[in-house]
């Protein structure tokens, strides 16, 4: 039996908060052989990053306590003084973080953050320092090494930047590598060319990997063996397929049924709601097959036609227009009651801005808007206004979308009574009403919104959107910072008002698994324009535009069996849709391959 | 976490009326740092002392004896007299009035005022703001101290004057510190809400952001009151205070700097007790910062 | 870069322009007649006529703004009605002393100030950190002519260890000496300053996410401090230091009544209450440029440490 790379056991690490100390991971063991990745996954809280620090010796002292074993090829490294950790660190093992736009140091050339390492651990000199790191930029398939090696990481991209991360944690050649959510942040592109990246530099490394995340689509392709995590305890761990196939705890099973498959509506043409299983008994739920709720033979309640939204850059003393951001370009589609479209691309496509356009949060500069046929641009103020209440928005941040200030009952009830819809009176009875619908309890109207989770706060903004009676329900990423149990409870939702109230909902979001449960259409955005648009099937299962191939492959799938699936290395940034003033978009073309699936020209 | 359990709330307290929050929240404001208890007793006692000194003092503070002339602390005269033989612990109890008179009133003008013009240009955005912000860069260039040293002299020594000099250069700061938390949350879902809600920008501005900005105002209202105190006592130094007879601290430590060699108490004297009422106001609103940090508070 | 400094220039004579508009305005909008303000109320009728010509009060509005003006870019500001004097002369007389004052604090507080504040951020919520907190807190109550009467009566009365009247030049020690309790008065408040502005910079930086980098890179703590964190907190410190000088400027005034250093305070106290009104204006144009300037310099300073600010 080969001696672990890595052997965690009954780990317990605490934390004292206000004189009290609580546990955050409870008696978790596992191990990492040579050359294996293994994955720990668990949603928000689980502990699976304390775990990460807890191995690196990164917790403060003063606040906190690491009892167990943790063996790094069996040294025990609990028992090291911190002169001795740090030699570990960096050196022997290393570790990358989530966030790369704050991990490097912005005062520092990215060749000197990386040298350090070696002039550290291995005493190079600074030329030998150097030339190592020109070398190392190079693995990392980072273009143009050479004139990187005196920038600053604010001139990179996220994606460059993590793999300065990669860089700068391989440079003395680890045995293990953790890696802490490190492509949670990146577009779902630039998330398959890293996770490509670490894979390759793991066979060419020979190191182990410790992946933390909450994906399980990445799971599935990047891990040999996977532990979760719940609470602070190691729930389940078992060889990544079996995991799929056959999971044993009711949590684990529960995690997987919500979390969203791509694939999994082959063959299904209308959305359906989530199969949740209960995580206390392993039950599933009992879904039946649904019919479609849209309208489809009504007009369209909205309809939007070449709509532009541009921003200008202004610079110099006297605020001279520079140059212009093209977020949204010739952008045309048409929405029925009942039905929900999606708007799917990643950062920066124009997805947010569009929505925003289309309530005038934002003012389009070309195109019109109408809504139950009225052009929403050419509204005076007052007429906006009660416009506004048949059009609503629901946003990504939960914890910023409610006025912490403001009782939840008061921020529901207000645009009620700012529309004279009710008076005091009412007020509660209709508060109450809004609140059992979307699954809360009445009487927590009196309560503050940080008394809340994420999932419930997301529901209070749905009850306060629907509160008035709105026909349109624009959902901003309003799913994606919640944890993936939550999601698909959120989703389960929507889809019952769906159907309960006749909405139509504009669904942006970045997340393709779940936008293939919830819509009947799909549009792809990129670089502020429409590239393809039809039936949610049609787009899925037949895309046509490079683009859209380009991006329904680049999503992880949770299915067994994905381990060994190679894409192939590329290194692609995503162009700016920063134009100069004087530019004028070319027309765009568009071609219908199939019944309501047109796609742009690409040619 | 309760990842699966959708609808039950965390413990929490049971419900609480707006009013007993909020008197909760100022409590654990205050009970961050202790020692912004200490500053609020230290400037309460002094504002009871300012407050009742014509029942607290012994003598008349103007009241002249040239006899007893630059006497030492005595029985008769706890704390000594100055060169006109006037009783210094009368004196030092009523100049404290003048200094909190002046400095709660301009600093309340400026915070409002201040505050105002900062928030409707940070809400506003574009043109307003940038013009806006481009004059009170112009004002704040200016050492504060040297402008209101000009503007008294120019307008005259009197209360008023006084105070509008120190509320005109104190507006500034409260302009600036108001504009800042407001470009933040006018950006924050919330407020986004409120507009897709169709409420009108004065109720977002006011009943949204406002409530929402207010425990910094506040916290800088406190730091700058104890600014704004420290400039009346160095214009009442240099001879711009308000007219003798009145009692100044500022003009009494002028008094015991011309007479240093003479008598020490009368220049340490008011000197203590300007430094106790700025050091006690600084304790608190420092104290309170870190509570009122919009980054370190954990309702966000 | 040249462009970058062109542009702050213009930016800074722009500031000129208001502020020189603002002390024309304010001497003008005063209540009552300046004139006779000056001659007092026994004054006759002729002799406010004839100083009103003098000051070319009686000249139209526009008139006045365009000689003042034009004088002011010219560098004819006026002359001094109590000396005869011209302004400028009297002015680049004592402004040496002024800057000198100025230079040396601030070097005492950043000296004393810097180190305090990283200290203090190192050892977070112990002992030493109260201690400083506190003891900082203190320095900066202290109004700054309160610091320097309590530094005089300490040292060069109760212990005459230093002169009281700080105005000796000559040989290095008689520099020292006349320099010493004037610099530590308002280098102490200085330094309370930039020791919380440093310690709240540091604290910010320590918990960003590239200090938690350098640290699981195995970076020795030492480098963390002073190369990692301490750079990225120089530039709010720079910031803070900036301003602070124009109010140091604006206090060294205070301070140099105290000691009796001759310096602009004098010159400005004076002309205050002579109402020398050409004086006043004059000194409103310098103090001006000072501070402007000081803020070019701390542009251009943070160029050099932050590789964000676009130095083109």
């Amino acid at each position: 039996m080969t001696t672990p790379v890595l052997a965690v056991r009954n780990l317990t690490t605490s934390f004292r908060v206000d004189d009290v100390w609580s546990s955050v991971v409870k008696e978790v063991s596992f191990e990492i052989g040579p050359r294996e990745t293994v994955a720990i996954v668990g949603e928000s809280g689980s502990g699976k990053s304390v775990t990460a620090l807890s191995i690196m010796g990164l917790l403060p002292a003063a606040n906190s306590r690491v009892a167990g074993e943790i063996l790094l090829e069996g040294r025990e490294l609990l028992k090291l003084s911190e002169a001795e950790m740090r030699k570990v660190r960096g050196n022997l093992i290393s570790m990358i973080f989530q966030e790369p736009m704050t991990s490097l140091n912005p005062v520092l050339t990215l060749g000197f953050q990386i040298a350090e390492v070696l002039i550290y651990h291995r005493d190079l000199d600074r030329a030998q320092a150097e030339a190592e790191t020109l070398r190392i930029l190079e693995r990392v398939r980072i273009p143009s090494a050479a004139s990187r090696l005196h920038e600053y990481p604010h001139r990179l991209s996220g994606g460059m930047r993590q793999r300065v991360m990669i860089a700068m944690a391989l440079a003395c050649k680890p045995k293990l590598l953790i890696a802490d959510e490190p492509t949670t942040a990146l577009d779902v592109t630039i998330q398959a060319e890293i996770l490509e990246l670490i894979k390759l530099l793991q066979d060419e490394e020979g190191m182990s990997v410790m992946f933390i995340t909450h994906d399980m689509g990445v799971v599935a392709e990047i891990a040999d063996r996977t532990v979760v995590m719940l609470s602070g305890n190691a729930v389940e761990q078992a060889p990544t397929a079996r995991l799929f196939t056959s999971a044993r705890e009711p949590y684990t099973r529960a995690l997987l049924a919500a979390v969203p498959r791509l694939g999994s509506m082959k063959g299904r043409p209308h959305p359906q709601r989530f199969p949740l299983v209960n995580a206390v008994t392993g039950e599933r739920e009992i879904v039946p097959e649904t019919e479609s709720t849209a309208a489809v033979s009504e007009r369209p309640v909205l309809e939007v036609a070449h709509l532009a939204t541009r921003f200008d850059i202004r610079a110099g003393l006297l605020g001279r227009v520079r140059a212009r951001v093209h977020a949204v370009e010739d952008v045309s589609f048409s929405l029925s009651a009942g039905e929900t479209l999606a708007l799917v691309g990643e950062s920066g496509c124009g997805k947010s801005t569009t929505g925003r356009s289309i309530l005038r949060l934002v003012e389009p500069d070309v195109g019109s808007v109408l809504f139950e046929g009225r052009d929403v641009r050419a509204l005076g103020r007052r007429d906006l206004r009660a416009a506004r209440r048949r059009m609503q928005m629901i946003f990504q941040d939960p914890f910023g979308s409610l006025n912490p200030r403001k009782t939840v009952g008061q921020a529901i009830a207000e645009p009620m009574m700012v529309h004279g819809l009710i008076d005091r009176s009412d007020a509660r009875d209709r508060v109450s009403e809004l609140l059992r619908k979307v699954g809360l309890p009445p009487d927590m109207a009196s309560r503050f919104p940080h008394e809340f989770s994420g999932g419930q706060r997301q529901r209070l903004c749905i009850a306060r959107a629907l509160a008035l009676e709105p026909k349109v329900l624009v959902a901003d990423e309003a799913v994606s910072a919640l944890d993936v149990s939550i999601k698909a409870q959120i989703i389960n939702l929507m889809m019952d008002l769906q159907a309960e109230m006749k909405l139509a909902y504009l669904f942006i979001s970045h997340d393709i698994a779940v936008v293939e449960r919830i819509s009947h259409r799909i549009a792809v955005m990129y670089l502020g324009e429409i590239v393809e648009i039809g039936p949610r099937a049609a787009v899925m299962e037949n895309p046509q535009h490079p683009y859209t191939k380009r991006l329904m492959a680049a999503v992880p799938v949770p299915e067994a069996g994905r381990r060994a699936l190679r894409r192939g290395l590329s290194t692609t940034e995503v162009p700016s849709s920063v134009r100069d003033p004087e530019y004028v978009p070319a027309p765009r073309l568009y071609r219908e391959v199939g019944p309501g699936h047109v796609v742009q020209a690409f040619d | 976490m309760s990842g699966m359990s959708g609808a039950s709330a965390r413990p929490a307290a049971k419900a609480q009326t707006p009013l007993a929050y909020f008197a909760a929240q100022t409590l654990k404001a205050f009970n961050t740092n202790k020692t912004s208890w200490i500053g609020l007793a230290v400037f309460l006692v002094i504002v009871a002392l300012a407050i009742f000194a014509p029942a607290l003092a012994p003598f008349d503070p103007t009241d002249q004896n040239i006899l007893e002339k630059l006497r030492p602390p005595s029985a008769e005269h706890w704390l000594g007299t100055d060169s006109f033989g006037r009783d210094t612990l009368s004196r030092v109890l009523y100049g404290a009035r003048i200094s909190l008179v002046i400095g709660v009133v301009s600093t309340l003008a400026a915070m409002l005022i201040g505050s105002a013009i900062g928030m409707l240009a940070g809400w506003h955005g574009g043109r307003i703001d940038t013009v806006t912000m481009q004059t009170m860069d112009v004002l704040l260039a200016f050492p504060s101290l040297i402008l209101g040293l000009i503007l008294v002299a120019m307008l005259g020594p009197s209360m008023v004057n006084i105070i509008i000099a120190i509320a005109l250069t104190s507006i500034p700061p409260f302009a600036r510190i108001a504009r800042a938390p407001t470009i933040a949350i006018k950006e924050r879902e919330f407020v986004l809400a409120g507009r897709a809600l169709g409420f009108s920008d004065a109720r977002i501005v006011a009943g949204h952001i406002l409530p929402n900005i207010f425990p910094e105002i506040l916290v800088m209202g406190s730091l700058w009151l104890a600014n704004a105190i420290r400039t009346e006592a160095s214009l009442a130094f240099v001879g711009l205070g308000v007219k003798p007879p009145t009692p100044t601290w500022g003009g009494m430590i002028r008094e015991g700097f011309e007479n240093i060699l003479d008598s020490y108490t009368l220049a340490l004297v008011p000197s203590v007790s300007i430094l106790v009422v700025i050091f006690a106001l600084n304790l608190l609103g420092d104290g309170l910062r870190d509570a009122v940090d919009p980054k370190l508070k954990g309702e966000t | 870069m040249t462009a970058f400094v062109v542009r702050r220039l213009a930016f800074a004579c722009v500031t000129l322009f208001a502020v020189l508009t603002l002390v024309f305005v304010l001497v003008r909008i005063v209540p009552g007649d300046p004139a006779q303000l000056i001659l007092g109320d026994q004054a006759s009728r002729e002799a406010i006529e004839s100083l009103r010509h003098r000051l070319g009060l009686d000249l139209p509005i526009g008139e006045q703004y365009g000689i003042f003006l034009s004088g002011a870019l010219r560098g004819d500001w006026g002359v001094s009605m109590v000396t005869g004097q011209p302004v400028i002369r009297e002015v680049l007389r004592v402004l040496p002393w002024t800057i000198e004052l100025t230079v040396v604090s601030l070097m005492l507080g950043i000296a004393l100030g810097v180190p305090s504040g990283v200290y203090a951020a190192i050892h977070r919520n112990r002992l030493v950190d109260y201690s400083v907190r506190i003891a900082s807190l203190l320095g900066l109550s202290f109004p700054p002519f309160v610091a320097a009467i309590v530094l005089l009566l300490a040292f060069a009365i109760a212990l005459p260890w230093f002169p009281v009247i700080s105005a000796q030049s000559g040989s290095l020690s008689a520099w020292y000496r006349s320099i010493t309790l004037p610099a530590v008065s308002l280098g102490l408040i200085t330094a309370a300053y930039i020791t919380r502005v440093t310690r709240s910079a540091m604290l910010e930086v320590l918990s960003e996410d590239y200090v938690r980098t350098a640290r699981a890179k195995g970076v020795p703590w030492n480098a963390v401090i002073w190369r990692h964190a301490l750079r990225n907190a120089l530039i709010p410190i720079i910031t803070v230091v900036g301003l602070y000088l124009g109010i140091l400027i604006g206090n060294s005034v205070l301070t140099e009544i105290v000691f009796s250093r001759p310096g602009l305070g004098k010159l400005l106290i004076g002309a205050l209450n002579q109402r020398d009104y050409p004086m006043l204006q004059g000194m409103m144009v310098i103090y001006t440029l000072v501070v402007v300037l000081v803020n070019l310099l701390t542009d251009l300073t943070y160029g050099f440490v932050d590789p964000r600010v676009k130095l083109k």
